[in-house]
């Protein structure tokens, strides 16, 4: 019940300030992402140069994920222009019908390594999940292959894996000997889901922990509370940075991007539109990297050499790096997301 | 002298009877207003969601899902058998500290209760976090218990049962604690001394007279406990490492999961019914007004 007044009185608290939010100056936008170390870098790597270059004023906030945009949309409240977000998000929140059209003749595409877009969000930066192993424990030779992080003989140890089934999946298969070209492919039917979770059911008495955010994997590899865990690669390398000891190989990357869109209805569209325009200028994708090691979504990054070659190499994206990994499959999202998300819910409750 | 009719006063009385009954109900007015706009209409809109379909037609799917996905009745038996034992281990580790404490001076059961109070005003989220540091792999208990040769193995304390117990143990302790000691303190202690004298040893007294006159208040703490425990969402999240689902993650997971909410007011309403089905139950084995702490 308590979750359910929470929604009512906050569209009604967002009623009252957005009446007021009309008297917000014309050159002011409203941006939210996920906070930590991966919005710090957006703030100052995009977010304020890009406002400052366009001369406008730029205020952030964080926010929840997508449902909080269907929450805004459908209570007809105003509290942000531009969210930043995960493709597959997007990609559920258009088919919902919450989010504006992106217009690509203002907004650039023709840069962008391919699949990087969709109807509703421009990709700007490439993160992949990696298999993510304590040095402590393994030294530099720990699970370089999806197939070793689940093979428990040769690598005794606690695990941790997500608790939600994004990319899990994936790995589960490349692990259980499928090629990458084919893991959509298998994946794309009940048994095939069904394939890949008895693949985490064989290790399952040796998973330790169902991570649910980047800070909690980070911590656990931190406080050496597990042995190897999946887990976005931007955040072991700040936790390693701090210290952790931590490593990964590309070779386990399933790579995905994550972008920008905006809310329907939103007062402020065109602005919001020529802002994402000028945030998605590769200058800022390279300002972007020096924070955190997720990759730009334009080519013209490494082309112009916009980068020094030491942080180039440790982005995902860079093309010794992206050779070796599965790019991670919107439109499988779309189709499967709940059936595969209930069996595995299923299968984590057994 | 001639006999008083005793009819004399009835309608006067009568009339009297009825404006007192007016004065009261006047008074719980803007109470009744708080309950119907606050309880009642959300709670009518919760059960009006959950039969609307992700497509926003009226749909029982919200309901078959439960029934046909197995992972939903293991999350209900979760959250069920987490509040059980974490109302067990708080009544186990609650009722002896209480009655210790209603025994000790004023003086002294004051100072007893500022160590009750300073943990419960302490942010949950701070004391969760706390056991997170103390329990875990490399924790302090373990990395102690190794150094001092107790252990060899580090010891599973958290993200899984233990640990959620644990923790949440620690933080509906109180909510056990301060309706039974306000209890315990209005036993008159002469009953037992009553008890003595008639030959009654102090273990026969404890359990002929004391107990008995302290399950008031001993019921009204279980079930603050365990109502309080069913909606828990921070301390399992934390400590029970994903192992432990509980309703309201599955709630919040459903919402995200499903772009409706009457995915998620579904699991509520079968929640907030089990519950109210128990509360029925426990209602009928012992008064309600037990419950309520009068004796």
């Amino acid at each position: 019940m308590k979750t359910y007044i929470k929604p009512i009185l906050v569209s009604a608290f967002v009623g009252l300030f957005s009446m007021t939010s009309s008297a917000f100056a014309e050159d002011t936008l409203r941006i939210v992402s996920w906070g930590g170390a991966y919005q710090k870098g957006q703030s100052l790597g995009i977010f304020q140069p890009a406002a400052k270059a366009m001369g406008i004023t730029v205020k952030e906030d964080t926010y929840g994920g997508i449902s909080d945009v269907k929450l805004m949309v459908k209570s007809g409240a105003d509290k942000f222009d531009i969210f930043s977000s995960g493709a597959g998000s997007c990609a559920s929140g258009g088919a919902e019908g919450i989010l504006e059209k992106l217009d690509y003749t203002v907004i650039d595409n023709s840069h962008l390594l391919p699949d990087m877009w969709s109807d509703y969000c421009v990709g700007a930066d490439i993160f992949s999940v990696v298999a993510a192993w304590n040095t402590d424990t393994y030294g530099e030779n720990g699970p370089r292959s999806w197939a070793d992080f689940f093979d428990v003989e040769k690598f005794p140890g606690t695990r941790a894996m997500r608790s939600k089934v994004d990319s899990q999946l994936e790995a589960a298969l490349l692990a259980d000997g499928v090629p990458m070209s084919e893991v959509y492919n298998v994946l794309d039917s009940e048994e095939g889901i069904d394939r890949a979770l008895d693949k985490i059911r064989s290790i399952k008495d040796h998973i330790a922990v169902w991570w649910t955010s980047g800070a909690m994997h980070a911590q656990l590899m931190k406080d050496g509370e597990v042995d190897m865990t999946t887990g976005w690669n931007g955040r072991f390398d700040v936790a390693k940075r701090d210290g952790a000891k931590v490593s990964y190989d590309w070779k386990t990357g399933i790579m995905d991007w994550e972008g920008y869109g905006i809310p329907k209805g939103a007062p402020q569209k065109d602005l919001a539109m020529k802002y994402i325009a000028e945030m998605q200028k590769p200058k800022y994708m390279a300002g972007f990297a020096q924070y955190i090691t997720y990759g730009p979504t334009d080519k013209r990054v490494y082309s112009q050499g916009l980068l020094d070659d030491a942080t180039a190499r440790a982005l995902p994206s860079h093309p010794d790096n992206a050779k070796h990994q599965l790019t991670l499959k919107t439109s499988w999202y779309k189709k499967w997301r709940t059936i595969a998300a209930e069996k595995y819910t299923d299968m984590m409750t057994e | 002298m001639a006999l008083i009719d005793e009819h004399v006063n009835e309608a006067v009385l009568k009339n009297l009877d009825r404006k007192e009954n007016f004065t009261l109900f006047g008074l719980t007015v803007p109470y009744l207003f708080l309950i119907f706009f606050l309880i009642i209409i959300p709670v009518g809109w919760l059960f009006y969601m959950s039969f609307i379909g992700r497509d926003g037609s009226y749909s029982f799917e919200n309901y078959e899902r439960m029934v046909t996905q197995k992972s939903y009745i293991r999350i209900f038996l979760t959250t069920f058998k987490i509040s059980f034992l974490t109302t067990l281990i708080c009544a186990l580790l609650g009722y002896p500290l209480t009655y210790f404490m209603s025994q000790l001076s004023r003086k002294w059961a004051g100072i007893c209760m500022i160590g009750v109070l300073i943990p419960f005003w302490t942010s949950l989220l701070v004391r969760t976090y706390a056991w997170l540091v103390l329990l875990q792999r490399k924790g302090l208990i373990n990395n102690i218990a190794i150094d001092l040769g107790f252990i060899s193995e580090p010891i599973k304390f958290v993200h899984n049962t233990s640990g959620t117990l644990i923790g949440m143990a620690h933080i509906m302790l109180p909510f056990l604690i301060l309706p039974l000691y306000a209890n315990m303190r209005a036993i008159d202690k002469d009953c037992l001394k009553a008890a003595a004298n008639l030959g009654a040893t102090p273990t026969r007294a404890f359990w002929t007279v004391f107990f008995p006159l302290s399950i008031p208040g001993l019921l009204a703490g279980l079930l603050i406990v365990f109502v309080i425990c069913l909606g828990f969402y921070v301390t399992p999240a934390v400590l029970g490492g994903g192992k432990i689902i509980m309703a309201a993650m599955k709630i919040s997971s459903n919402i995200e999961l499903y772009f409706s909410w009457g995915a998620a007011s579904a699991l509520g309403v079968v929640l907030l019914v089990v519950t109210m089905l128990i509360l029925y139950i426990a209602s009928k084995l012992v008064s309600i007004d037990q419950i309520g702490g009068n004796k």
